[in-house]
């Protein structure tokens, strides 16, 4: 591999671990903060992929369609927060797995229902279809670097967000002591539909974003479901810090793997789980 | 200090520490507890007295020092293997099976000294001798009448005593209680009380207790803990007579979270 | 284990009413009720972990799976392997499976266990979904079912719809009797205080990772036995039997049957299977129901159908009660 191709990999592992990062903080931090095991967390990256194909086929612009899809996605996450999980709240793990096992069948079938069994690309906005030339015939796609870059800017927000706001300073509360967040005044089931909007806001976001490049299909949510599961399990469920340093290990341990070891590459992440495991059963960053 | 009881210790910590982050719970603490006596550990809360406990029955890990029983090192074994040294322990906040029955609970105590439960096909209720042990501790710990009863419709004071028979079931030499008494009324403390008494004619018993008057009528020894660290050890009557102890409980001690 | 006089009398009348069912029951619904028994213990397997361990795999699917490929891998093209080796071979390699798997997973706890097994289970699954040598997502056919012969003198023909039946019906009851005597007996009670209270049992003296490990390694290859028995069943090695799918579904067998119950989970597979196969001619997207179903027995019979019994076969709930352990 040279030196060009090593680097363009890089790039792609590093872009894929971004989106990655944004699927998974949003599951760390329902759970970090709420409890909650939410096996649907899936379900929202996919609809926002779908949402995101039928506004953008409507609009003619993805800009447009991740406007005006967001909110829908968010609405419908609160649907279901209000109606679903806010039940589960003090209930075993068992039972969050099964009732959001149970979200997951109910959602995936309205998606077939709604938009089908096939494949949908979305396209790049004009401005990011082009690419950069790396040497005289490697070239790398411009929106994937907008990706990055994008995804930079939410690390950096979601940092902000719950290292200096009021809402963050909430949130932390809440993490660490849910009876005196309560005593401090705080509205805690107000704090946790913040916190599933959030959560829902970040999976659907990613779907959107990743549209263009991953195409949109039946069961992607789930696939991403189990990849978030692993880069959680990694960094250690509910930190922040350890769901980013996960999804960069991933992101680059896949790219990598389906390169060098392409026969294996579907178990390559599993194996860097089970080292990881090996050595810190609590994940990087998690609470022992 | 002046130690009367010329005795090999049964347990023995040396600079024992534990940090959790920046706070230091338990600090160069070293002890010797003597064979046979009724040592009682006192101090305000946050002191570190049950963090103490839970170091030497192998809950926590320390951060720092030893700890050797019947001098052989104990220091990072796991519960479960203090447990099979003879140390048995029972804790502040009552810690049983609640959808055992008396009996069950004890049998599970009981259970633990076979050479093995990896067993698969006998019934557990035709193993004799587990039987009679955890009869004998239901006896001991004096819920006899309660036998079949479920531990979570009896009352507060008799899963207080459920507690100490669990761990008696274990046979137990070398005795950490954890605050016996904690909660309970007045009639339901003299039994304990009796019963700690009974069990350190043939034990030695290592004894957490807020409740003074229960504390200088059982103990053979006293240590005073505060902020961590151990302010003095004695027999009750030079604690009694101690002017730091005095003011350690009278000065500016205020009673800070538990510990 | 005990067990009220109602449930009892409903279990034995469910028990002649399996055990008579080929007689009148026709094909299609004999075929279907192995089958039903055959995920019954799977779901018991479950409940072992679930129920009694305290332990919430969510990949149990991928022994239960893992089994059918190993039958799939020994039996050769040309002509039948006999059963005294392949089901020895085929369990070893689940047990195998399940001792490595657990002896990653058991060590966490909580949701940290629920998705290491989960994520474990998507490797198998990735592994056999990808390898184009065992037929890819497309899963790969049994030639031949397991020949259970002495020397030439064949006892039983699996390829017979009755005698298989009888077999499942009997692998069923063997597995109930087999967990209820395990239950019972010293490990038993361990496994149970584990999931009332593990640091309490650890300081009892009881290492108790190693009971978990075990417990983790039995429920495993029972699942991997009911694996065994469905690849025997369809002469087929799916792929999708080692998915989360599956074990979401099963974990449903178990919850909506009453978990720690043994008897519960195998009832919930038979209600469950049913309901499914029921539904499909009526419905097209049965997973809807299923999704809205699962959904309604979390939030209103968290305790099961088992629950829901007991319950009615005993109307004054007692708090005295249940004799020696």
């Amino acid at each position: 591999m040279d030196i060009a191709t090593f680097l363009i990999q890089v790039l792609n592992g590093v872009q894929y671990g971004f989106m990655l990062f944004l699927v998974a903080s949003g599951l760390t931090l329902v759970f970090g903060i709420m409890g909650i095991i939410n096996l649907a967390h899936g379900a929202f990256y996919m609809f926002g992929a779908y949402v995101v194909y039928w506004l953008t086929d409507y609009t003619g612009s993805l800009t447009l369609g991740v406007l005006l899809g967001l909110p829908l996605v968010i609405v419908l996450g609160l649907v279901i927060e209000r109606f679903a999980i806010s039940y589960l709240y003090k209930r075993d793990h068992l039972y969050q797995v099964l009732l959001t096992y149970g979200l997951i069948l109910i959602l995936n079938e309205a998606q077939l229902e709604i938009w089908g069994t096939n494949f949908y690309s979305v396209p790049k906005p004009d401005l990011l279809s082009g690419s950069i030339p790396l040497t005289e015939n490697l070239d790398y796609p411009v929106y994937r670097l907008f990706i990055s870059v994008v995804c930079l800017a939410i690390v950096a927000a979601l940092y902000l967000v719950i290292g200096r706001t009021r809402l963050g300073m909430m949130i932390r509360a809440g993490a660490s002591d849910r009876e005196m967040a309560q005593a401090m005044g705080i509205n805690i089931s107000r704090l946790f539909a913040i916190v599933f909007a959030l959560g829902v806001a970040l999976a659907a976001f990613s779907g959107m974003i990743g549209a263009p490049i991953s195409s949109v299909f039946p069961g992607m949510g789930d696939q991403i479901l189990i990849i978030s599961f692993v880069v959680v399990v990694i960094g250690g469920i509910g930190s922040v810090k350890g769901a980013f340093i996960g999804a960069m290990v991933i992101g680059l341990a896949d790219t990598f793997g389906k390169v060098l070891v392409p026969e294996f590459a579907s178990i390559v992440i599993y194996a860097v789980m089970a080292l990881v495991l090996l050595w810190r059963p609590q994940g990087l960053f998690g609470k022992a | 200090m002046t130690d009367p009881i010329p005795q090999t210790p049964i347990l023995q910590t040396q600079a024992l520490t534990k940090a959790f982050g920046a706070l230091v719970a338990v600090s160069n603490v070293s002890l010797d507890f003597a064979e046979g006596r009724v040592h009682a550990i006192i101090g305000p809360n946050g002191a570190g007295k049950t963090t103490l406990i839970n170091l030497l029955s192998g809950d926590l890990l320390p951060t720092q020092g030893t700890i050797a029983y019947r001098g052989e090192d104990i220091t990072h074994l796991p519960s479960n293997a203090v447990s099979q040294m003879g140390i048995g322990r029972s804790y502040q906040k009552t810690n049983i099976f609640p959808d055992f029955t008396c009996l069950q609970n004890c049998w599970l105590g009981a259970q633990s000294r076979l050479n093995t439960s990896m067993k698969f096909l006998r019934p557990a209720r035709t193993y004799r001798r587990v039987m009679e042990r955890a009869e004998r501790a239901i006896e001991q710990c004096g819920l006899t009448h309660r036998r079949d009863t479920r531990a979570a419709a009896m009352s507060y004071g008799e899963q207080r005593q459920l507690e100490i028979g669990m761990m008696l079931a274990t046979e137990p030499g070398l005795l950490l209680l954890d605050e016996p008494l904690a909660g309970m009324g007045p009639d339901e403390s003299g039994q304990v009380i009796d019963l700690i008494k009974r069990l350190s004619q043939h034990h030695t018993v290592i004894l957490i207790e807020h409740d003074m008057d229960a504390v200088f009528a059982v103990a053979d020894l006293l240590t005073v803990m505060v902020n961590g660290e151990v302010l003095e050890t004695g027999t009750p009557d030079q604690i009694r007579a101690s002017q730091a102890v005095q003011d350690a409980y009278l000065g500016t001690e205020d009673g800070g979270h538990h510990g | 284990m005990t067990m009220s006089r109602p449930t009892m009398a409903l279990l034995l009348a469910v028990l002649a009413g399996l055990f008579t069912f080929p007689f009148y029951g026709g094909e299609f619904y004999v075929e279907m009720m192995a089958e039903m028994m055959i995920l019954g213990i799977f779901a018991m397997s479950l409940d072992l972990l679930i129920g009694f361990t305290g332990l919430i795999s969510f990949g149990h699917a991928a022994f239960f799976g893992f089994a059918g490929y190993m039958l799939a891998i020994v039996t050769p093209e040309s002509e039948p392997i006999a059963i005294w080796w392949a089901l020895p071979v085929c369990l070893a390699a689940v047990a195998v499976a399940a001792l490595v798997i657990g002896w990653f997973s058991v060590r966490t706890s909580g949701i940290y266990f629920i998705m290491i097994t989960l994520a474990f289970a998507q490797m198998m699954y990735y592994y056999f979904n990808e390898n184009q040598d065992l037929g890819g997502s497309d899963g790969k056919f049994i030639s031949w079912d397991p020949m259970v012969a002495i020397g030439d003198w064949q006892l039983l023909d699996l390829s017979d719809l009755t005698t298989l039946y009888y077999v499942c019906f009997g692998s069923l009851i063997f597995v109930y009797l087999l967990l209820t005597v395990m239950l019972n007996a010293p490990f038993g009670q361990v496994i149970r205080g584990i999931r009332a209270n593990e640091n309490r049992t650890r300081a009892l003296g009881f290492a108790t990772f190693r009971y978990k490990l075990v417990s983790f390694v039995i429920a495993g290859t029972l699942a991997g036995f009911a694996g065994f028995l469905e690849a025997v069943r369809t002469d087929f090695a799916n792929p999708a039997y080692l998915g989360w799918h599956e074990s979401g579904l099963v974990m449903m067998f178990v919850i909506l049957g009453g978990m720690g119950t043994l008897y519960g989970p195998a009832l919930g597979a038979l209600i469950l299977g049913l309901l499914k196969s029921e539904m499909q001619d009526y419905i097209e997207r049965v997973n809807l129901v299923m999704g809205f179903f699962v959904i309604a027995v979390v939030l209103f019979l968290p305790h099961g159908v088992a629950g829901l019994v007991e319950r009615l076969g005993r109307p004054k709930a007692t708090d005295d009660g249940e004799a020696a352990p």
